[in-house]
C-alpha cells in the first residue's frame, strides 16, 4: 500500500474535546474559609479559648515579662537558629544517607543503614551528652586540637548541640529520603535515561526534586519534631528560649506563667512552620505522587 | 529509487534474562521514513526488543547501529554486555524520541517543562527557543491550554499526547513507541492513535510496538510479527494481514480480531 493510499484510508482520527476540566487542586488542602469559621461549634470553642486566655492574663502574674522580654526574644532567636541550621545541615546529610541505602554499593549502604539505626535507636539526650561530656572532655587532652583553629569553637557548647541535633535530623530524615528515593516511579527515571540524561543530570533534574516533593509533607512533621527537640541543648548550657524561661522561673519563683508563655511560643513557632510548608506544598502537586 | 539511509539497524540481537532467552537473534533495519509496527503475543519480546534499541536493556549479544553509528559494547565481566562509552549512548538516545506505555511524564514538572526538559538540559537548546517550539508542539497535539498543568491532572490520553510532544521536542531522528495505547481506557485510545497516525504520514522513522492491529495495518509500511523471541514473519501490511504464511501468525491474527 503506498503512502497516498494509506493517507486516503479512513483514519482512526478523533476530534479532540476542546476543553476538559482539571481537578480543582486547591480543594484538597484548603484551610477553612472565613464563613466556615462561623459555625456554632467553632464559635463555642473559640469562646472557651478566649475565656482561658482572659483568665490567664487577668488572674496570673505577668509583671516580670518586660524585664525579660529582651532575653526571651534572644532565646527564641537561638532556638530558631538551632532549628534552621540543624535542619538544613541534617537534610544535606540525609540526601546521601537515603541515596546510599537505595542505590549505593554495600560499603556505603551498610554504614548508612547502621548510622540511621543507631541514631534512631538511642535517645537524643544521650547522644547530646555523649558528644558534649564525652568528646567535649576528650578533645582538650590533645594539644593538636587545642592549637587548631577549631578550638575556640570546640570550647563552646553550641557546636555539640548543633552536631547532635544535626545527626538526629539526618538519621530520621535519611530514612524518609530513602523511602522517597525508592518511591519515585522507575518509569520516570527510565524516561530520563531514554532522553539521554547522564546519571548526574538524572539525579539533579529528576530523581532528587521528585523525591523531595514526595518527602515534603513528612519533612514538615520532622521539622516540627526537631523544633521540640531543641530544648535539650539547654542541658549543655546553650541558652535557648527554654533555658531563658527556666532562668526566669528560678529568679521569680513563678511556677506556671513562664511555662505557659513557653508553650505559647512553641505553639506559634510550630504554626508558622506548618503554614510555611503548607504554602510550599500547595504550589507543588505533592498529593499526586 | 535510491535506497534510503538506514536509521536503525539491528543485527542478530539476543537478550537473556538469566536462563530465559527472550530474544533469540533478531535482525531488523528501519530505513528513514519507514514506519515499522512490531506485533506479537504478550511475552514474545516486543518491548524488550524496542528497549534494546536505545540500550534501556543492554543486549546479551548482537549489535545496534543508529544512523550507521554502531553502539560500542564490551563484555561486562558477567557473561553479558555493557555499553563501553556512556557518552555515546547518551548522545544517540538524545535523538531517539521514546513514548512509553505508562507515559512516564515527570510528575514534578508542568507539561511545558516536561516538553522542554530534554531540549534545554540535554541538547542545550536556548530556553526561549525550546519554549516556543514546545508550545507549537503542544498546540499540535491539542494540549496548548494545558501547558502549565501538572501531568497528574490530565487524563491518560492527554498525558500520552503530552509524552508524544515531549518526544517530538528533541527533533528525533527516529521515534520508538512502546505500546503507547495499552494503558489507556478504550475511549481514549483514538485520540492518541490519531496523533501517531498523523506523524506516520509525515515520513518520520518510527518503530511501533502495538496491540492495535487495525491501526498497525493502516499506518505501518512494514509489519514484523514476533513470536517466541524470533521474527516469525515480516512484510508489508497487506501481505501480513491478507496472506499470512505462518501458522502462528494466522492464529494470532484470528485471535486478535
Amino acid at each position: 500500500m503506498s503512502r497516498e493510499q494509506r493517507a486516503a484510508t479512513p483514519e482512526t482520527r478523533i476530534e479532540l474535546p476542546p476543553e476538559e476540566s482539571t481537578v480543582d487542586a486547591t480543594a484538597l488542602t484548603a484551610l477553612p474559609s472565613g464563613r466556615a469559621l462561623l459555625k456554632p461549634h467553632r464559635i463555642a470553642l473559640m469562646a472557651v479559648g478566649a475565656g482561658i486566655v482572659f483568665c490567664a492574663a487577668w488572674f496570673m502574674r505577668w509583671d516580670w515579662l518586660p524585664n525579660y522580654a529582651g532575653a526571651i526574644v534572644w532565646g527564641v532567636g537561638v532556638t530558631l537558629a538551632m532549628l534552621a541550621s540543624t535542619s538544613i545541615l541534617g537534610f544535606f546529610l540525609a540526601v546521601p544517607l537515603g541515596l546510599a541505602q537505595v542505590t549505593g554499593p554495600w560499603w556505603l549502604c551498610v554504614p548508612a543503614r547502621g548510622f540511621c539505626t543507631v541514631i534512631r535507636g538511642t535517645p537524643l539526650l544521650l547522644q547530646l551528652w555523649l558528644l558534649y561530656f564525652g568528646l567535649g572532655s576528650l578533645f582538650p587532652q590533645f594539644p593538636e586540637i587545642r592549637q587548631s583553629f577549631l578550638w575556640p569553637y570546640l570550647r563552646e557548647a553550641w557546636p555539640y548541640g548543633v552536631a547532635a541535633l544535626t545527626f538526629s535530623f539526618a538519621a530520621y530524615e535519611g530514612e524518609v529520603m530513602r523511602g522517597a528515593f525508592a518511591g519515585v516511579p522507575r518509569g520516570e527515571l527510565e524516561a530520563a535515561r531514554a532522553y539521554g540524561m547522564s546519571r548526574w543530570k538524572l539525579f539533579w533534574r529528576i530523581w532528587l526534586p521528585r523525591a523531595v516533593h514526595r518527602a515534603l509533607p513528612t519533612l514538615n512533621g520532622e521539622m516540627v519534631l526537631q523544633l521540640k527537640a531543641t530544648p535539650l541543648v539547654a542541658t549543655i548550657t546553650v541558652i535557648d528560649v527554654y533555658a531563658v524561661v527556666s532562668k526566669v522561673r528560678q529568679v521569680t519563683f513563678l511556677t506556671y506563667e513562664p511555662l505557659l508563655l513557653l508553650a505559647l511560643i512553641y505553639l506559634i513557632l510550630t504554626a508558622l512552620l506548618v503554614a510555611g510548608f503548607r504554602y510550599f506544598e500547595k504550589r507543588l502537586p505533592t498529593w499526586s505522587a | 529509487m535510491t535506497e534510503r539511509a538506514e536509521a536503525i539497524a539491528v543485527r542478530d540481537l539476543h537478550k537473556r534474562f538469566g536462563a530465559l532467552e527472550v530474544l533469540k537473534g533478531i535482525s531488523l533495519t528501519a530505513r528513514e521514513g519507514e514506519v515499522i509496527a512490531i506485533i506479537g503475543g504478550s511475552g514474545s519480546g516486543k518491548s524488550t526488543f524496542l528497549r534494546c534499541i536505545n540500550m534501556l536493556e543492554v543486549p546479551s549479544s548482537g549489535s545496534v547501529a543508529i544512523h550507521g553509528e554502531e553502539i560500542a559494547l564490551r563484555a561486562d565481566g558477567h557473561g553479558g554486555l555493557a555499553p563501553s562509552d556512556r557518552r555515546q549512548v547518551q548522545r544517540l538516545r538524545a535523538r531517539l524520541g521514546m513514548v512509553f506505555q505508562s507515559f512516564n511524564l515527570w510528575q514534578h514538572m508542568t507539561i511545558i517543562q516536561n516538553v522542554i526538559e530534554a531540549p534545554v538540559h540535554v541538547l542545550g537548546v536556548p530556553k526561549a527557543e525550546a519554549v516556543a517550539r514546545g508550545e507549537a508542539l503542544l498546540r499540535r497535539v491539542g494540549l496548548f491550554d494545558k501547558r502549565d498543568v501538572y501531568p497528574a491532572f490530565l487524563s491518560g490520553g492527554q498525558q500520552q499526547r503530552a509524552a508524544i510532544a515531549r518526544a517530538l521536542a528533541i527533533q528525533p531522528h527516529a521515534m520508538l513507541f512502546d505500546e503507547p495505547t495499552s494503558a489507556l481506557d478504550p475511549e481514549l485510545v483514538g485520540e492518541v492513535l490519531g496523533v501517531i497516525g498523523d506523524l506516520a504520514k509525515e515520513q518520520r522513522t518510527m518503530i511501533l510496538v502495538t496491540h492495535e492491529m487495525k491501526f498497525a495495518r493502516n499506518v505501518a509500511s512494514h509489519i514484523v510479527f514476533l513470536a517466541h523471541g524470533v521474527i516469525e514473519e515480516q512484510g508489508p501490511p497487506e501481505q501480513i494481514f491478507g496472506d499470512p504464511k505462518s501458522e502462528l501468525l494466522r492464529k494470532f491474527i484470528s485471535s486478535s480480531h
